[in-house]
C-alpha cells in the first residue's frame, strides 16, 4: 500500500516584511546578549579595534609622508647657482634663455639680495652674515622641468648641457633624495598593507574562536530549537549577528584610536613643520582608511562568525 | 498518520534499535509503547521525529515519506511532531513563558498570536499562574507539564512522549496521562513510551510490546 499522491507541502513563512521584522529583533537581541556580558565583549571589541587601527593609522601616515614628498610634484627641480661675477640684469638674461628650452616648465630667478634675505631670514645665522663685507651667496635659477622628463638619466643629462652656460657655475640636481622618499613611501605602503592582510586573518580568528565558544555555551540550546523545528538558517542567524556586532564595535574603537593618535601627533608635527618653515598638518583620516574600517571590520566580524557557524552548528544535533 | 514498513535501524556501534517493524496508526490514534529499556522504544520515536534515519525500510508520517526528505525539510517535519521527554529539555535561562513560545518563534508566528497559544497551551496544563518563572523553580511534575506545553503549543498533529511520567510519583504520572487523553479527544494522534504497565492498565488503549527490536505484542484498546 504505497501511497500514489504528492505529499502535501510543508508551509514556510516567507513574507519578507516578517522576515525583515525577524532579522530587526534578532540583530537587537545579539547585541542585547553582548551587553550582558560587557567586559568580555569589550575585551574582544577591543582586540579587533586594536588590529583594525595598527593598518589604516599606519597607512594614514604613509599617505602623510607621500603627500609631503608630493608638493614637490613628483619630478626633481634643479638649482642652478651662478657664478658671482654675474650681475642680477645678466642672470635674468640667463632665466629667460633657459625658460626657452622645450625641456623647462618653470624657472625662477632667486637673485643674490633675495638670497641672502632669505639666508638670514631661516638660517639664524644673520649676525655672522653681518660681519661680511660683501654678499657671499651666488644668484640661483630654480627649474622646474616638464613632467614628461623621466629617469635620473633625464635629469643629469639636462644638468650637463646646462653646465655648458659661461655663466653658470653649478647646474645641481635635487632628485635622489626624492626618489628615496619615494622608494620608502612605497616599501612602507607594501609593509602596511601586508600587516592588513596578516591583521584582517588575525580578526577572523578572533570572532570565529569567540563565537566558537559561545556555540559550545549554548550547546543545549541549539539542541532544542533543532527539536521544535527552528531551521538552520534560524540558528545561524543570532551567532552571524553577533559576529557582525563585534565587527562594528571593533571598527569604532579603531575609529576612535586613529582619531586619538591623530590629534596626539598633530601638535608635534605642527612643532617640527614649523621648524622647517611648512604649514604642514596631518591631514585627517582618509576616505580609504575610512571606508577599510567602516566596512571592512563589519565584515570580517561576519565572516568570521560564518566560519565558526558553517564548522560547528551542523556538528550539534539533537538525540 | 505513522506507518512503519519493514523498518531496521542499526546505530553506527552495531547496536540493533530496531530489527524489522511493521506498525500503523491512524489519525487520531492514541497508543502505548512498551518494553525493557533497550527494546527499541526511543529509536522507533526518534525515527518518526527524524532525530534519527533509519537503515532500512520506510518511515511514514503526515503521508510524508521521511526517506526521501531532504535535511532542509526536517525542521518543518519537525514542527509537524510535537515531542515530549523524560528529561523535559527545558531552556533554563528562559522563563516558561519563552520555553513554550520557542515552536512559534522559529516558526515567525506573531507577537499577540504567540501570546495568545502559549496562554492557552499554558491554561490546558494548568500552569497559567508560573509563566514568568523559570523552570527550575518548578517541581518535577509542572517541569514535565511545561515540556507537554511547548511540544502542543503548535498544535502538531501527532505528539510523542518519550517515559513523560518516568520520574513522577504515581498520582502526577496519571494527571499527565489524563493530559494526554484530552488531546486525543481533539483529535491528537499520540504515541506514548513508558515502561510503567501498572499506570496504562487501566486506560485500555492501544498497547505495542516492543522486545529485542521486534513488536512481540500489538493489543488493541477498548473501542471508545
Amino acid at each position: 500500500m504505497i501511497a500514489t499522491k504528492r505529499p502535501p507541502k510543508f508551509k514556510r513563512n516567507r513574507n519578507p516584511i516578517t522576515w525583515l521584522l525577524r532579522h530587526a529583533q534578532m540583530s537587537l537581541s545579539s547585541l542585547g546578549r553582548l551587553s550582558r556580558s560587557p567586559i568580555s565583549t569589550a575585551m574582544t571589541a577591543a582586540v579587533i579595534g586594536i588590529a583594525l587601527a595598527l593598518p589604516s593609522g599606519l597607512h594614514l601616515l604613509v599617505d602623510n609622508v607621500r603627500d609631503l614628498s608630493n608638493t614637490w610634484d613628483g619630478t626633481a627641480s634643479v638649482s642652478l647657482f651662478l657664478a658671482e661675477s654675474v650681475t642680477d640684469e645678466q642672470a635674468e638674461t640667463v632665466r629667460q634663455q633657459i625658460a626657452q628650452r622645450p625641456d623647462v616648465a618653470e624657472t625662477q630667478l632667486i637673485d643674490r639680495g633675495q638670497a641672502l634675505a632669505e639666508f638670514r631670514r631661516l638660517s639664524g645665522f644673520g649676525e655672522a652674515l653681518d660681519l661680511l663685507d660683501s654678499n657671499p651667496l651666488p644668484a640661483v635659477v630654480l627649474i622646474r622641468p616638464q613632467a614628461q622628463l623621466e629617469g635620473a638619466e633625464a635629469y643629469a643629462r639636462m644638468a650637463e648641457e646646462l653646465q655648458a652656460y659661461r655663466e653658470i657655475e653649478l647646474a645641481q640636481v635635487d632628485l635622489q633624495w626624492v626618489e628615496r622618499l619615494g622608494a620608502i613611501t612605497r616599501t612602507f605602503d607594501r609593509a602596511v598593507f601586508i600587516l592588513a592582510v596578516l591583521l584582517a586573518g588575525a580578526v577572523l580568528l578572533i570572532v570565529g574562536n569567540t563565537i566558537r565558544l559561545e556555540i559550545q555555551n549554548r550547546h543545549s540550546e541549539i539542541e532544542i530549537v533543532k527539536l521544535v523545528g527552528g531551521t538552520d538558517a534560524f540558528i545561524r542567524r543570532p551567532f552571524l549577528y553577533e559576529g557582525l556586532w563585534y565587527g562594528v564595535l571593533g571598527a569604532v574603537i579603531a575609529l576612535v584610536l586613529v582619531l586619538a593618535a591623530l590629534i596626539m601627533l598633530d601638535g608635534p608635527v605642527q612643532r617640527l613643520a614649523g621648524l622647517y618653515q611648512s604649514d604642514f598638518s596631518l591631514a585627517v583620516i582618509d576616505p580609504v582608511s575610512l571606508l577599510g574600517v567602516a566596512f571592512g571590520g563589519p565584515l570580517l566580524g561576519l565572516t568570521g562568525a560564518w566560519l565558526a557557524v558553517g564548522r560547528h552548528l551542523s556538528q550539534i544535533q539533537p538525540e | 498518520m505513522i506507518r512503519f514498513d519493514n523498518v531496521a535501524k542499526r546505530y553506527p556501534t552495531g547496536h540493533e534499535g530496531l530489527a524489522g517493524v511493521d506498525l500503523s496508526l491512524h489519525e487520531g490514534e492514541m497508543a502505548f509503547l512498551t518494553g525493557h529499556s533497550g527494546a527499541g522504544k526511543s529509536t522507533l520515536l526518534k525515527l518518526i521525529g527524524l532525530l534519527e534515519r533509519s537503515t532500512r525500510g520506510q518511515v511514514w508520517v503526515n503521508e510524508r515519506n521521511l526517506n526521501k526528505l531532504k535535511a532542509r525539510d526536517i525542521p518543518y517535519h519537525r514542527r509537524e511532531v510535537g515531542m515530549i521527554f523524560q528529561d523535559h529539555r527545558l531552556l533554563h535561562d528562559r522563563t516558561v513563558f519563552d520555553n513554550i513560545a520557542l515552536p512559534l518563534v522559529v516558526a515567525g508566528m506573531g507577537h499577540a498570536e504567540t501570546k495568545r497559544r502559549v496562554r492557552a497551551a499554558l491554561d490546558k496544563v494548568g500552569l497559567l499562574k508560573k509563566e514568568k518563572v523559570f523552570p527550575i523553580t518548578l517541581s518535577g511534575g509542572e517541569q514535565q507539564r511545561v515540556g507537554i506545553a511547548r511540544a502542543l503549543v503548535s498544535k502538531p498533529p501527532v505528539l510523542l512522549a518519550d517515559e513523560p511520567t518516568g520520574n513522577l510519583d504515581p498520582e502526577l504520572s496519571r494527571e499527565i496521562m489524563q493530559l494526554f487523553l484530552q488531546f486525543n479527544q481533539v483529535g491528537v494522534t499520540l504515541l506514548i513510551a513508558t515502561h510503567d504497565v501498572d499506570l496504562i492498565q487501566r486506560f485500555e488503549k492501544r498497547t505495542i510490546n516492543l522486545r529485542h527490536g521486534k513488536i512481540a505484542d500489538d493489543h488493541a484498546g477498548a473501542p471508545a
